[in-house]
């Protein structure tokens, strides 16, 4: 029940929330001037794409996934947010797969840029994963933790707004418990939500989510409730559809760079890039310079890249990656290994997305558990 | 009007225009062209370093800075002409546009060399980023030991810089040795590898004690890493300059990633202790 008591919801603080109340928090979020981007159903996948109503979201519905394989499902319920995660990842909107650098103008002598006028949009994101959550931290790293910082990231970062909805359910393809991601969200999001079979129970995770709340109704939640968070937490930890074992990860790929095995999935890689496209942290990208026929005006685009791509690492003539061997090992040792160097963490969040997307069913884990297994075994072909 | 419209831009990824002020063919494929900024901005590098030359509409690609013009002090880059932007870049004119970003990436260690002898190790157009290096130990001569430059392309006619080869060679605080790997009718030097030159630097100094620098073709590269280790060079004296596909030039791209390194951010130059192993991956 709506209970308009004087009561203060803290960071930290659980409340309880019936369900037609995320309409509510919807309606503030948009009050707020927030475009809201969540869970809905698009060509037969749950996508992420702007939301207005609770009506929006994939109200009992559920995915089955496998490695190679995605298929939409109805629930035996209502639950609001009753699957794992999709084709799509929150990346596409703090790192757009196509962004506009800037135009450019002959003027006289030289070349003016006009760059991108429209102010960067304000995002609310809602029904972030604990995966999605560790993904976004990373690109965090990626973007803005260094000695420069992308302001295309930076615009959509700061300005973003995080509901987080911990998983009840875990995808065939999901591993974050053993990629320490999951299921359990980690500090960041602004709210987290828990969905229960007949309400949310709300975490207050920031000050600005403490904000949005208190004009949300809710009461405290109960032992009860915060009890049923933890049974359904720790059911989805013991209910992943695949593992990884981590232990020692990048010495293991870095010691093995020659290992048979690369050649092996080699043979089954289409070299498609989809896994780079679905992964949420998969960050490359290209730049590409357009003209107008007469040469006067230009554009610099900036574009989702992938390593699996022989132009990709085209160098003085050459690609220096040209065999599928090389382009996987590249992908799954910077994923596992050469991210830890780069970032201090790993690449992956065990989300699934490059198993279930990849057109042939590789699946990492499995890759990873191939090579530990016949560790130091190395290819027959040496120069 | 320029500067303010360049003002406004996020110039991250937006290159401002320089004015090609000359030309200078090196050979039948690669120019050094002398650059000037259209804003009149001083232009700083440490050598080693490279910008990311953009020719409008057309694309854009990193090019080390191979030091700046003797007399006017414009920077030059030199180009060869191997893809689809550098074949445009070498067909430019004095008084053209282009654009550039930079300098970017970590150069070479000349602060570590001071008081050291320095071995040189160039093949090809690798000598282009070590052109400033020359340039700046020429004019603080007196901080070094001995200064070797080992210098080796394919025929005489790939040679770049011949007159400051000449002038170099006849300078008496410096060794430059040249090779070749095929003559003509008119050449009556070495031939062979540039690492077949090695005994003429030790003639001057102790490859155990110096600071080495290398840039050429990867292959030569490692081949140059095995011979100097054997000749008692530790990887930690030993540096080179490395090359990739590179699109933002400062770390976001992802293209430039040689195993855990950016080559646009962490190098071009690296010592080889950092990536040894990485050198004999094929397709890495």
């Amino acid at each position: 029940m709506a209970d308009p008591e004087v009561r203060i919801p803290a960071p930290g603080s659980l409340w309880r929330m019936e369900k037609a109340q995320l309409q509510t928090l919807l309606e503030a979020l948009a009050q707020q001037g927030y475009t809201i981007i969540g869970p809905r159903i698009q060509e037969g996948a749950i996508v992420y794409d702007e939301i207005r109503q609770i009506s929006d979201l994939p109200i009992g519905w559920t995915d089955e996934q496998d490695g190679g394989y995605y298929r939409l499902k109805r629930r035996e319920d209502e639950a609001f947010f009753g699957y794992a995660v999709g084709p799509h990842s929150w990346k596409r909107f703090l790192h757009p797969p196509v962004f506009s650098l800037g135009q450019a103008r002959r003027n006289g002598q030289g070349f003016e840029w006009i760059p991108p006028a429209d102010p960067p949009p304000r995002y609310a994101f809602l029904g972030v994963r604990a995966c999605e959550l560790h993904a976004i931290a990373i690109l965090d790293r990626v973007f803005m933790g260094g000695p420069y910082v992308d302001p295309v990231y930076r615009a959509r970062r700061e300005a973003l707004f995080l509901i987080a909805v911990q998983c009840t359910t875990a995808g065939g393809t999901c591993f974050c418990a053993s990629m320490g991601t999951g299921p359990k969200a980690p500090p960041g999001a602004d709210l987290i939500l828990t969905e229960l079979p007949d309400a949310f129970v709300v975490e207050i995770g920031t000050e600005r989510g403490a904000a949005l709340m208190a004009g949300v109704p809710c009461t405290p939640a109960t032992e009860a409730d915060r009890a049923a968070v933890e049974a359904r937490l720790e059911e989805t930890a013991r209910s992943m559809g695949r593992q990884l074992d981590t232990a020692d990860l990048p010495a293991l790929l870095y010691r093995n760079l020659e290992h048979p095995r690369w050649e092996e999935v080699a043979q089954r890689c289409l070299t498609c890039g989809n896994c780079t496209m679905v992964c949420p942290t998969c960050f490359c990208f290209t730049i590409e310079d357009l003209s107008d026929l007469a040469g006067t005006r230009a554009e610099r685009v900036r574009r989702w890249d992938s390593c699996f791509t022989t132009a990709f690492t085209y160098t003085a003539g050459h690609p220096i990656r040209q065999s599928a061997k090389a382009r996987y090992r590249q992908w799954l040792t910077h994923k596992l290994a050469s991210w830890w160097d780069q970032f201090g963490t790993s690449g992956c969040v065990g989300c699934g997305r490059c198993i279930t997307w990849c057109p042939v069913g590789i699946d990492l884990t499995e890759e990873v558990r191939a090579i530990r297994e016949t560790d130091g075994a190395m290819a027959s072909e040496r120069r | 009007m320029i500067p303010q419209a360049i003002s406004r831009a996020p110039d991250l990824f937006l290159p401002r225009p320089f004015q090609i002020t000359g030309v200078r063919r090196e050979t039948p494929d690669t120019v050094t062209l002398r650059l000037r900024s259209l804003q009149g901005d001083p232009f700083s590098f440490q050598p080693g370093q490279f910008n990311m030359l953009y020719l409008f509409g057309v694309g854009e690609v990193p090019i080390s800075i191979s030091g700046v013009h003797p007399k006017t002090r414009d920077l030059e880059h030199t180009v060869r002409a191997v893809g689809s932007v550098t074949r445009a870049l070498v067909r430019l004119r004095k008084g053209h546009i282009v654009g550039l970003r930079g300098p970017f990436g970590r150069g070479w260690p000349l602060e570590e060399a001071r008081g050291r002898d320095i071995l040189i190790l160039a093949g090809g157009i690798g000598l282009a980023p070590l052109r400033p290096v020359l340039q700046s130990l020429m004019a603080h001569r007196r901080d070094y030991e001995q200064i070797v430059l080992l210098y080796g392309a394919r025929t005489p006619a790939d040679l770049l810089y011949p007159t400051e080869l000449e002038r170099w060679r006849g300078r008496l605080d410096l060794q430059v040795f040249i090779t070749v790997d095929r003559g003509d009718e008119a050449w009556r030097g070495h031939i062979g590898v540039v690492t077949t030159l090695l005994p003429m630097a030790e003639r001057f100094l102790d490859l155990r004690q110096a600071i080495i620098l290398m840039c050429g073709p990867e292959v030569m590269m490692r081949v140059a890493a095995r011979e100097l280790e054997n000749r008692g060079a530790s990887p930690e004296q030993i540096f080179l300059s490395l090359e990739r596909n590179m699109k933002c030039a400062v770390g976001f791209c992802g293209h430039c990633q040689f195993g855990p390194a950016f080559i646009c951010r962490d190098g071009p130059v690296f010592p080889l202790s950092q990536v040894r192993s990485l050198l004999e991956v094929r397709e890495l």
